[in-house]
Formats: structure tokens, C-alpha cells, sequence
């Protein structure tokens, strides 16, 4: 008899990606494999990796914002609100409340608009081909409303640091309720299609499971922490950008796993609307733009403000030197921490499930490598 | 629990399913773009193809070449020389080069802009067969991309 059989073969290694579709991005992914089973996997990283913290030391405040929204090129308006939002702690200055009521529209618009080409995405990954279509017709609309404010679609430069370059276009307001009468009755729809499906369901339940405590562990954020039953979100904890006087709940689920985390960003979509709706009806009068000068000049100083991007926690970390330029500017992104976590969800799990579990994290492989 | 057990014989949750996409076979508004055939119309605000305008009276740039441009850009990819005239003592633009293969369509030259002769325009058709096409000089930049277009 020989020592070893195929029957008892030992572990097999498999390289997933970077090319791999459903990894969303160039990540890859070294999996341990035991016949189905995945023993262990490990990521790396670093394939779009263009060094924006290190283009940041050398551009002035102004001329690194276009660069904010290549990090999380799906939410690229919240990577713009988070900067500004920094600078404008180390100028000291704050922007009016028309600008921060924009603001929050826009942001939370993209919200929107992320998590459908997340749910899009995610489904197709699943085996359902259908919502990807409906997803990507609902985000046209969010993005035609962005095209028309600021003449982008996905790298939109919407916000400046104080307040805001473009004034609203006319009828802003009613493209903006108009969406939000659209939007809902779709979200329906898109649960209609799915939260139920027995195959959605099937693949879903208890996959990828990351509990409160593990997640506080790996120091995950967003929609991953809040459906391991934490409520926790930047803009209740510690509002910005006039956060605190809009209504809204933080949809929270208990067990953690896959299909919670589906269920969770479905209720944030409904939640943004409804910010979106308090927004729209009262944006006041007066001046977009706060006292700025021409010159960005910070005196020597740090500051650091985060806020609850699409996909968790974003934070930037600004020093200045007191000179035009940014001594260092490290950014916190949530793609990346919550990618910490891929090894802990998938191991002991099942291969077909890897794809599943890489779709629910949501990361965005240009904010993961910068 | 015999009502869940029919539902789970009778596949309620696919026909439920199978029943939005149903609703949706006759959609009141196409998004897809048959794009050669049909041009798009971007926004009043698009950020594309940079112009350097013109003075329509005379035919003379806009630009007082002050380099503010070249300044703002992240990418430092706008070249303005001039020359001094001795009569007018007034700067003169003399060449004007912008490298659209790097430019990012951010805005912050045409916000720096004093006099708007640097415009971000609604053109978005800039492809072309060489990389020295992609780097626009002065006459380009006036004159505008002409994209040949395609009729079914």
C-alpha cells in the first residue's frame, strides 16, 4: 500500500485573480483548498496601487481633491466630503449650511448609487443576472443628477474645500424628489426579486458569518459591523456636514452573516432616501462657499475626520507644515480594513462561497491599494 | 406550516420573482445609448474637451496668458509661453499646449481662469491615432475637436 491515496490527497493551493471577475478588481486570493473546503486563504494586494497619499505631499490642498474621488471611484463624492471636511478642520473654517445640506444630498444620492452597483454586482456574483440590469438603470438616474450639478458622472470633484464651487442647477431640487419617488418602489422590487428566492436565500444564510465581537477584532466598519448587531454610524456618533438634524434610524441585524449584510444595505438605501426627502424640502438660502482664501495655507497642525462612507468608516489624517502643501495625508479607508476580515469569514466555508463572501465585503479594490 | 409546504411545492418564491421581470418586459424608457447613431446629450456643465476661446468680434484669444492655469493643474500638464510687446507693453500669447492624454477633466484650470478663455466644453470625443495627437496646441484648442460622425 502506498502511503497516501488520492482519497486522503493533501491540500491543494489555488490562486484566485487578479484577473478573476468576480473579485471585483485586481485582488488577489491564495486559497487553501480541501476538496471544497477552504482551509485558509490569504490576499495581495497592490495591484492599483498609484501612491495618492504620496502624490498628496506633493500637490497643494486644492490640486489633491480630484485625486480623493480615484480612491473609491464607485463613492467618490463621500471621498471628496471626507477630505474637505479635513481641511476644512485644519483652516478652521466651516462650510454654510446651503453648502452642507448640498452636501449631504449628494452624498447620501451616492450612497444610493454604491450600494446598487454593490447589489448588482454582489447578485451577479450569486448567479442572478437580472438585478444588475435594474440596479445599473437606477443608478443612470443618481448619475444624471450628477452630471448635471457638477459635469461628471463617476470622478465628480463635486465639493471644494469650504463649501461648494457649483451653485444647484435649476430643478435640482425636483430631480432630486422626483428620484426619491422613483427609488422606493424599486428597492421593493429589487427585495421582491431576491429576499425571498430560495437560491438567494440557500447561498446567503449563515455564509461568511463575522460576529459583533470579531468584527470590533479586525476593526471593520459600515454595513459589515452593523449587521453583527452594532449600531454603530459616524453620522450619529459623531455628526458632520449638519447630519444632526436629519432623521434617520441605523439599520442593524443580529446574526452577521451574508444575507444580513444584503438585508442591512437594502435598509440603508430606504434610510438615505428619507435623508435625502428632510434634505431636499429645507436647503437654505445664502452663500456656498465659506471664508477661504485663494491660497490653502493651514497653519502647522493635524486633524483628522472620518465619516460614513458607502462602505464603512473613511477617515484622512492631514499634517500640515503650515506650507501650500500637505506635510502627509494618510487615509483610513474602509475597503481595506474590512478586507482584513475575507480570511476569518471564509475559512472552514466552502469555495463556491468565496465569491459570495468577497461580493458582500463590497470593497473597491482602488481604495484598498490607493 | 402546510401553507409554507404548498408554497415551497408550488415554487411561490421564483414565480414572485419571475413575475417583477415579467412586469418589466415593456420598459417606458430605454437607458441604453446606440451611441454612433444617436449622439448623446451630455449636461449643460460637462467637463470634456478644453477650448481656448476666442473674441468673436476680432478673432483675437481671450487669453492674457497669465499662467494661471498651468498653476492650478495637479498634473502641471498646461504649457502657456508669451512674449512681451514692446508697443502695447502688454503680455502676448504666443503658443498654448495641453496634454489631454493626462488631463483628469478635474475643472481647476477653467475656475482659475480670470477672463474664461479656458473652457472645459461638452465635446467628448478626443480619441486619436497617436499619442503626439492626444497633446492639443493652440490652434486645436481653439478651433475644437471635429469627430467625424457616423449616420444609420
Amino acid at each position: 500500500m502506498p502511503d497516501s491515496t488520492f482519497l486522503d490527497s493533501t491540500e491543494l493551493v489555488l490562486n484566485m485573480g487578479p484577473q478573476h471577475p468576480s473579485t471585483h478588481g485586481v485582488l488577489r486570493v491564495i486559497l487553501k483548498l480541501d476538496g471544497e473546503k477552504v482551509l485558509g486563504t490569504e490576499c495581495i494586494i497592490g495591484y492599483l496601487h498609484r501612491g495618492v497619499e504620496k502624490i498628496a505631499e506633493n500637490r497643494t490642498y486644492a490640486q489633491f481633491n480630484p485625486y480623493v474621488d480615484r480612491m473609491d471611484y464607485v463613492a467618490a463624492v463621500s471621498n471628496g466630503l471626507g477630505y474637505c471636511l479635513a481641511v476644512e478642520k485644519l483652516l478652521n473654517v466651516e462650510a454654510p449650511p446651503r453648502a452642507q445640506a448640498v452636501r449631504v444630498i449628494l452624498t447620501e444620492l451616492n450612497r444610493i448609487a454604491s450600494h446598487l452597483l454593490w447589489l448588482g454586482t454582489h447578485a451577479l456574483d450569486i448567479g442572478a443576472i437580472t438585478p444588475v440590469f435594474y440596479c445599473f438603470r437606477e443608478r443612470e438616474e443618481a448619475l444624471k443628477i450628477f452630471e448635471k450639478y457638477c459635469g461628471a458622472r463617476l470622478t465628480t470633484h463635486a465639493f471644494r474645500i469650504g463649501g461648494l464651487l457649483y451653485e444647484t442647477y435649476d430643478g435640482f431640487e425636483q430631480d432630486v424628489r422626483d428620484f426619491c419617488d422613483m427609488f422606493l418602489p424599486k428597492v421593493d422590487e429589487y427585495e421582491e426579486l431576491l429576499t425571498n428566492n430560495r437560491i438567494w436565500v440557500g447561498r446567503l444564510k449563515n455564509v461568511g458569518v463575522l460576529n459583533a465581537e470579531e468584527c470590533k477584532e479586525y476593526g471593520v466598519t459600515g454595513p459589515v459591523l452593523r449587521a453583527a448587531g452594532v449600531k454603530w454610524d459616524i453620522r450619529k456618533a459623531q455628526p458632520y456636514s449638519g447630519y444632526e438634524k436629519y432623521e434617520f434610524e441605523i439599520p442593524t441585524a443580529q446574526n452577521g452573516d451574508t444575507y444580513d449584510r444584503y438585508i442591512v444595505r437594502m435598509q440603508e438605501m430606504r434610510q438615505s432616501v428619507r435623508i435625502m426627502r428632510q434634505a431636499v424640502a429645507a436647503i437654505p438660502e445664502g452663500p456656498i462657499m465659506g471664508k477661504v482664501g485663494k491660497v490653502i495655507k493651514p497653519a502647522v497642525g493635524e486633524a483628522y475626520v472620518s465619516i460614513e462612507a458607502p462602505k464603512g468608516e473613511l477617515g484622512y489624517y492631514i499634517v500640515s507644515d503650515g506650507s501650500t502643501q500637505p506635510y502627509r495625508c494618510r487615509v483610513r479607508p474602509p475597503s481595506f480594513v474590512n478586507l482584513q476580515a475575507l480570511d476569518r469569514m471564509i475559512r472552514g466555508g466552502l469555495i463556491a462561497d468565496v465569491v459570495a463572501v468577497i461580493g458582500t465585503l463590497d470593497i473597491v479594490l482602488g481604495e484598498v491599494d490607493r | 406550516m402546510l401553507g409554507k409546504l404548498l408554497k415551497k411545492i408550488f415554487l411561490a418564491d421564483l414565480f414572485q420573482g419571475l413575475w417583477v421581470t415579467f412586469r418589466n418586459q415593456n420598459p417606458k424608457y430605454i437607458y441604453t445609448e446606440q451611441y454612433p447613431a444617436e449622439r448623446p446629450k451630455v449636461a449643460e456643465r460637462y467637463r470634456g474637451a478644453p477650448r481656448l476661446n476666442i473674441n468673436p468680434d476680432n478673432g483675437e484669444t481671450l487669453c492674457i496668458s497669465c499662467n494661471l492655469c498651468a498653476l492650478a493643474c495637479p498634473e502641471a500638464l498646461i504649457v502657456v509661453t508669451s512674449q512681451r510687446n514692446e508697443t502695447t507693453k502688454r503680455k502676448e500669447l504666443t503658443t498654448f499646449t495641453y496634454d489631454t492624454s493626462r488631463c483628469m477633466f478635474c475643472g481647476l484650470c477653467e475656475d482659475a481662469c480670470p477672463v474664461d478663455a479656458l473652457e472645459l466644453t461638452q465635446d467628448f470625443e478626443m480619441a486619436t491615432y497617436t499619442r503626439e495627437g492626444q497633446i492639443w496646441d493652440r490652434q486645436m484648442l481653439e478651433e475644437g475637436p471635429e469627430p467625424t460622425q457616423y449616420k444609420c
